[in-house]
């Protein structure tokens, strides 16, 4: 293959896509290599989609990217074995135009941002899997693929090849990602009529409905669970930190099939056809995490450079974000007649720091330890926060205040005066 | 040599459902494939192609997003595709799409001749096999329906060898080209293109061919008005229970057949048993 190219990007996910259309936009000849089938084919299915990231990138999205709901609620429980707890927040502000997010099924919404990015001049293959990158010394100065005749050369590549990236680490740039900074999510997505999930829901045809889980859902496990609703369908899942589904021996779909079967969860997909399964890594490990993200000839954006935020289950809009940056920093170098040397590329580490991306993560840069190692936050808590509840509404002839000071007691034989406070700070220390 | 392989994109019928309740089919998040035995055409018509050299054309009637299924050939090593579509065609039986089909066919042969036409057996979405023969009838050319294999082209004496399945065996078939033939599966299996393929897959000026231009001036045989069939009726039909069992003789006598199945009912029905004991006494 005599042919050469700017940039070659690896991946058609959000980071990919961006990257792609970024770069076509910039008049830079770009190719992308996408393993799957189709872009978007493997991708868990269904998600959540922040308008921000996708806006700043093709402005216009709403117009015409496949869509399912628009979201207007957003539920926070927290489940023991039989109750959740929790808080609903509905508001008409989020039924107001341009809305802020919606659910998507990521198959449709892949292959779309992909037609775009196609258009925009970028070529994509699919159904071809880059196997290494080529070096010259240090330098990238290409790919190559699983095709016959399959190498191919460009001036950058950028790695946008999901979260377990094999490449960087195969070139000798990053090590191996670590079973505590990956969660593994399952996910099955379940058909309902249209009419049932709106009645279910109590939402109008185009309104959508988030829960989020946490709590005995995830069985002691450091991890979450959530549901959302599409249009004609129900996502749900839950995922844990891999390391603590090795050392729990539990496998993550008996933990799906716990969840589903749960008392406040089960009404809500009763009588659905489940359609798809599927389990997916998600990087958890936070700011401490993040590899090194670019050298001579190369960058990595998405969830390969493990920019992920677990706490608020953002990925998708910090891949795309980076795959915007990554690509906006070649862009301009090229205008400049400038090198893609890891001294020029630095430009793409200095414009992560200057997002959203990297300040969130800083933020959160604890919470991946302080959760690992204090289970309590997923076991103890959600127990004694149910018990507390159920005292206090329960009415049984007790005063309240001797039920007050009951559950106080709980709460202190639990975890002690001492733990308590402790953990209050550990809480504080982890989202401050 | 000149094929031409028609395919159809087809949803992939492992994932479709029909809802239970109102007998309607549920394409939500289907993907479209393309039909299963089109492709061991399409890679029959190719291997003839590495040893005969030629040309092989892909054409499929069908929506803009057939599109996909074309290039995915062209990926595959096909050299032409052609996307006939048209709102005219909407609604076509097999006999309104054999004839758009044989329209388009003709057109492509007054560009070049054309050798062989493959289709598959049939579709695993509309299941008839009947387009193959219907467009073999149209064009008055040999027709080899389930072949199994391809055993050789006398381009000389424009004569083509087949197997071909047939109940309870296989048979020799030779016949004269042109010839359209209907691959059975498991014949063979697709390649995996080459990175040169992808990209010409990837930048190829795909050809959309409306009905005008696949020679069709008649819209009465196309589409709704084209189309005698009426799908009066779509539901799901009640899985069966049990498989069916098949029982052999081991001596060829049939007094032991008749009891081993008596034995073989009695143990599922029970209460049979007891009363056809009852009125036997
Ligand atoms: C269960 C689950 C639920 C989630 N929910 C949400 C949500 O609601 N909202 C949200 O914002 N985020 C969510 N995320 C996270 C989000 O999915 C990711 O952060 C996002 O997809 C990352 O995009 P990406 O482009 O980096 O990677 P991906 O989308 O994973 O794309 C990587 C692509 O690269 C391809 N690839 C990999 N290796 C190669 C190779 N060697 N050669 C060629 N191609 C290759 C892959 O096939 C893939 O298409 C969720 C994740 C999971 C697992
Ligand atoms: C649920 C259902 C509902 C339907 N509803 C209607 C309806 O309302 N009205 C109506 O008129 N028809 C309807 N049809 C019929 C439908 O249009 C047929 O699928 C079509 O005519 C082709 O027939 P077939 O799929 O049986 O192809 P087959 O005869 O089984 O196909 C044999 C081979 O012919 C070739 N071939 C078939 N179709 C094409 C094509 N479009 N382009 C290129 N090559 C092709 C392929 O090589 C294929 O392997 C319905 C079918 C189904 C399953």
């Amino acid at each position: 293959m005599a042919e050469k190219f700017d940039v070659i990007v690896v991946g058609a996910g959000m980071a990919g896509n961006a990257a792609a259309y970024t770069l076509a936009q910039g008049g830079l000849k770009v190719l992308q290599i996408e393993r799957g089938e189709t872009p978007g084919s493997k991708n868990v299915q269904g998600a959540i989609l922040y308008s921000d990231a996708i806006e700043k990138i093709i402005p216009d999205f709403r117009d015409e990217a496949p869509l399912e709901r628009h979201l207007i609620e957003q539920r926070v429980w927290v489940l023991d074995d039989t109750s959740y707890m929790g808080t609903h927040y509905r508001s008409e502000d989020f039924n107001k135009p341009p809305y802020n997010r919606y659910t998507i099924i990521r198959a449709h919404f892949d292959q779309w941002f992909n037609k775009k990015a196609r258009e925009a001049g970028a070529l994509t293959i699919c159904e071809t899997t880059v196997t290494e990158l080529l070096l010259d010394g240090k330098k990238v100065v290409g790919v190559r693929t699983d095709r016959k005749g399959g190498e191919i050369y460009a001036d950058a590549v950028i790695l946008a090849d999901g979260v377990n990236s094999r490449l960087a680490v195969k070139a000798g740039f990053n090590s191996e990602i670590k079973p505590k900074d990956v969660a593994l999510a399952v996910k099955e997505i379940h058909f309902l009529p249209q009419e049932t999930i709106e009645a279910r829901f109590n939402i109008g045809e185009e309104e959508g409905v988030v829960i989020e889980m946490a709590g005995k859902i995830s069985a002691g496990m450091m991890g979450t669970g959530f549901l959302y609703t599409n249009k004609e369908s129900i996502t749900l899942g839950v995922g844990c930190m891999l390391s603590d589904f090795k050392e729990q021996q539990v496998t993550p779909y008996e933990l799906l099939d716990r969840m589903k079967a749960h008392p406040s969860i089960a009404p809500l997909i009763a009588g659905s056809e489940m359609k798809e399964y599927a389990a997916h890594l998600i990087p958890e490990g936070g700011y401490n995490a993040i590899p090194q993200v670019y050298g001579d000839g190369w960058l990595i954006a998405g969830d390969a450079g493990q920019f992920v935020n677990g706490i608020h289950r953002e990925g998708s809009n910090l891949a795309m974000t980076t795959g915007m940056l990554a690509a906006r920093t070649l862009v301009e170098l090229k205008a400049a007649g400038k090198p893609f040397s890891a001294a020029n590329l630095s430009r793409y580490k200095a414009k992560l720091d200057e997002s959203f991306v990297m300040k969130d993560l800083k933020k959160y840069r604890r919470m991946p330890d302080i959760f690992h190692n204090n289970k309590q936050f997923f076991t103890t808590y959600p127990d004694l926060l149910s018990k507390a509840a159920q005292t206090l509404i329960r009415v049984d002839g007790v005063d309240k205040k001797s039920k007050e000071k009951s559950i106080k007691q709980s709460f202190i034989n639990a975890r002690t005066r001492l733990g308590l406070i402790g953990d209050a700070f550990k809480f504080w220390r982890a989202v401050e | 040599m000149h094929s031409v392989v028609c395919i159809k994109q087809v949803p992939d019928s492992a994932q479709i459902r029909v809802h239970p309740v109102t007998n309607t089919i549920m394409r939500q998040g289907v993907p479209a494939i393309i039909n299963p035995y089109d492709l061991f055409a399409l890679e029959e018509a190719l291997r003839l192609k590495d040893r005969f050299g030629g040309t092989v054309t892909v054409v499929t009637m069908g929506p803009p997003m057939a599109e996909a299924a074309l290039r995915k050939c062209l990926s595959y090593g096909a050299d032409d595709a052609i996307l006939v579509s048209d709102r005219a065609f909407a609604g076509s039986d097999t006999l309104a799409t054999s004839f758009a089909l044989t329209s388009t066919i003709r057109k492509i042969m007054e560009n070049m001749p054309v050798d062989l036409i493959f289709t598959g057996k049939q579709t695993i979405d509309g299941d008839t096999a009947q387009v193959g023969p219907g467009i073999a009838k149209r064009l008055d050319c040999q027709l080899l329906t389930y072949v199994s294999k391809i055993v050789d082209v006398d381009l000389e004496q424009r004569e083509i060898q087949v197997e071909r399945r047939a109940e309870g065996g296989v048979q020799f078939l030779k016949t004269a080209m042109p010839c359209l033939i209907t691959m059975l599966e498991g014949t063979n299996e697709m390649r995996f293109g080459d990175l040169d393929d992808l990209f010409r897959a990837a930048r190829y000026d795909l050809k959309v061919w409306n009905k005008e231009a696949a020679g069709i001036d008649d819209a009465e045989m196309i589409g709704l008005k084209g189309s005698p069939t009426v799908v009066s009726k779509v539901f799901a039909p009640r899985p069966r229970s049990q498989r069916a069992e098949m029982i052999e003789t081991q001596d060829n006598d049939p007094k032991n057949l008749a009891v081993t199945l008596l034995a073989k009912m009695f143990t599922q029905h029970p209460k049979l048993e007891k009363e056809i004991a009852k009125r036997a006494r």
